[in-house]
């Protein structure tokens, strides 16, 4: 316990700052999120993530977007690990045809209200793989879409503001 | 030389063998064609004498042309450093070949790739069930890369068999495809007896989203974009394959600046996900405090990356005969600045691990594979290095990383704690790499040469952070691609992922499956 504490003071805080403009720009988005998330949602979002077939860097930056720099949690967003937690459906990827009933039944799983909102080019319309005999097409041609977020990946940054944009929108 | 060489070695094992044709169109690759009663027994001699497993087995669709389906099998001959190839043609009416399952194991999730995909069947493989169409969703008859193919024919559907385990006190766990975390889709069905693992069944293809396909037809030095779609993580991996094989086909060499930025990058990319895997473990056994700590590294090179090439997964740098991106002066400080931070942040983690008992003990003898398992399974990469294989595609091949005098790292245990440290290592090699690249870097380089379309047909490959990656890519006289066959090491490794955990407990699959860490988009293409 002593040795515990012990290099906790000696280490201080180990984590490491990024630069001064990309925290503020994170802190300003964050902290209007979480004010506008604690009004509409009484305190905290909760989202569960479905990949339909997206080449992983999507989920790459959903996970970035919960790292200690990001810190996603803070502002009252989790990710939950069951559909029956989650008040959003966050989609990635082009819908592959082995992957609709799946889709389907994760969000019939979730209890009302709820809504989906879909994460990076492919969700959208299929993007680089919509000519493709496996895939099914767009997200909104299947389930009702409130919001997408576009990139190929949408960045940590880029995730939180246009989370934060539709927010606003909707006040 | 070398042509006849490889014809004398088959012929000390098979006196009767026969080559049609043979030919080596480029110094690191030779191509055999035989008949098709003698493709099994050289096959399986190759395999055999160089010594390698399958590192792919392809059908292309030459109909047209030719009036038959033609199938390819890629080895890998680390002593010559070249790949051999051998293909045969097998007619299109009720196409079919003997299996090499039976003696090559290595060959058998191709064999079934073939035969779902090209409707060629290979006769008497033990298993015939479809890996990525699946039945419930696709009809039978329906073979999407035959190049004839429009639409689905309506068919009757059917259901997908997984192997069974009967017997007293035995249940089934089944997982998936949509997981608890933020990953992709995939399903495990686990036969439990008590608590350890008796059999574990993969059921993957859940992201098949017809990648091969889209290739087709397409010009090949617009289709870069595509490679780097195929798998999230390994973007500058996929690409560079892809780009090394068109540039083959073109025959044009690039800028000796070009290697080196495309081996900086590589070098990064193996970089982040290497400590992304290392704080996933660290996660899986509930560390979490060092897997933050990772995750706070992995963002710094991915910033890093961002500030050098304009993308955190490095995208848009590669292209047919060069690269968009230069290191210049400045660029340069700025990596090796980041660097000497992110060195320092590793080796805070590694001591925080090392120091760390109860985390030791928890990945110590924790889903071991057995060298035996892995050779038999034709497991690559890091993987296969943790099992004690010495296998890497930079050692081997002639290069920069020869110049750089790079070192493979190699663990003999097989466990979760062996991938582990092979992660370190290479994470602590790459970092050496990049600064030596850094220094060979000439600004007065050019970054891309002139690239003239030809016909052709040729093998990228790199060693990506997960194992090889390979391409192999034909073209057309208008520069058009015929074929485009691509291999993630995922497609061989998820199957040592279910033999490593035999004899391990459920809860500590994530901890296996995570030092596995097998791209999803990659295996199921």
């Amino acid at each position: 316990m002593i040795n515990i504490l012990k290099t906790r003071i000696l280490k201080g805080v180990v984590t490491r700052n990024i630069e001064p403009e990309v925290i503020g720009q994170i802190e300003s988005s964050g902290s209007e999120l979480k004010s506008l998330i604690l009004k509409k949602f009484g305190r905290s979002l909760h989202i569960r993530e479905v990949d339909t077939g997206s080449c992983g860097a999507c989920e790459s930056e959903i996970i970035s977007a919960n790292n200690p720099i990001y810190d996603l949690q803070r502002f009252g967003i989790n990710f939950v690990a069951s559909p029956r937690h989650a008040d959003c459906l966050l989609v990635t990827g082009p819908v592959s045809k082995n992957m609709f009933i799946a889709l389907k039944k994760t969000y019939e799983a979730m209890p009302e209200p709820k809504f989906v909102i879909t994460c990076g080019d492919c969700a959208l319309n299929g993007g680089l793989f919509k000519d493709s005999y496996y895939v099914e097409g767009a997200v909104k041609d299947i389930l009702p879409v409130a919001l997408h977020i576009s990139g190929c990946p949408p960045s940590p940054l880029v995730i939180i503001q246009t989370l934060l944009m539709f927010l606003r929108k909707k006040e | 030389m070398a042509i006849s060489e490889i014809v004398t070695r088959i012929k000390k094992v098979l006196p009767d063998f026969k080559v049609l044709s043979i030919c080596q169109s480029y110094a690191d690759e030779i191509a055999l064609k035989v008949r098709a009663q003698d493709f099994k027994d050289t096959c399986i001699t190759l395999h055999k004498i160089l010594p390698s497993p399958v590192m792919m087995l392809f059908a292309c669709d030459a109909r047209k042309e030719r009036g038959s389906f033609a199938i390819n099998c890629v080895f890998v001959d680390f002593k010559k450093n070249q790949w051999v190839i051998v293909g045969m043609d097998i007619p299109q009416e009720n196409p079919s070949f003997d299996t090499l399952a039976k003696s090559m194991h290595s060959a058998s999730l191709f064999e079934r790739e073939i035969w779902e995909m090209f409707g060629i069947e290979p006769k008497d493989n033990p298993d015939s069930r479809r890996l990525r169409l699946h039945d419930e969703v696709w009809p039978k008859g329906n073979y999407p890369l035959r190049k004839d193919f429009k639409a689905i024919q309506a068919e009757k559907l059917s259901d997908y068999k997984f192997s069974r385990v009967e017997g007293e006190g035995i249940f089934e766990v089944p997982v998936g495809p949509v997981h608890a975390g933020i990953i992709g889709p995939g399903h495990f069905r686990f036969s439990v007896a008590g608590e350890p693992i008796i059999n574990l069944e993969l059921r993957l293809g859940f992201t098949h989203r017809g990648v091969e396909k889209l290739f087709e037809g397409k010009l090949y030095t617009d289709a870069v974009g595509l490679s780097e779609c195929v798998s999230g993580d390994s973007s500058f991996a996929h690409s560079l394959a892809y780009v090394l094989a068109a540039e083959k086909i073109s025959g044009i060499m690039i800028p000796a600046q070009a290697d080196i930025l495309r081996a900086i990058f590589l070098e990064l990319e193996r970089m982040y996900n290497h400590v992304n895997d290392i704080g996933g473990i660290a996660m899986d056994v509930g560390f979490s405090f060092l897997h933050a700590y990772a995750s706070i590294i992995k963002e710094t090179i991915l910033q890093l990356n961002e500030n050098l090439s304009g993308n955190r997964y490095l995208r848009k740098i590669n292209v047919v005969g060069g690269v968009t991106q230069a290191i210049d002066e400045t660029k340069k400080e700025l990596l090796l600045d980041f660097l000497k931070r992110i060195k320092f942040d590793f080796s805070e983690l590694v001591k925080i691990l090392n120091s760390s008992v109860s985390f030791m003990d928890r990945v110590d003898t924790t889903g071991v594979l057995r060298r035996k398992t892995a050779e038999d399974l034709g497991v690559v990469g890091l993987v296969a290095r943790a099992s004690g294989i010495p296998t890497d595609l930079r050692k081997y091949f002639p290069g920069v990383y020869n110049q750089a005098k790079f070192k493979m790292m190699i663990q003999e245990s097989g466990d979760v704690l062996a991938r582990l440290r092979v992660r370190i290592s290479e994470f602590e090699e790459s970092c050496r790499l990049i600064e030596e690249f850094a220094a060979r870097l000439n600004q007065d380089d050019k970054l891309r040469t002139e690239v003239k379309l030809k016909v052709g047909s040729a093998l990228g490959y790199t060693e990506g952070w997960r194992g090889p990656v390979l391409y192999w890519l034909e073209t057309s006289p208008a520069g058009l691609i015929e074929r485009c066959k691509i291999v993630d090491s995922s497609f061989l490794n998820w199957q040592g992922l279910s033999f490593a955990v035999l004899g391990n407990i459920i809860p500590d699959f994530p901890l296996c499956n995570k030092s596995f860490n097998l791209s999803y988009s990659g295996n199921d293409l």
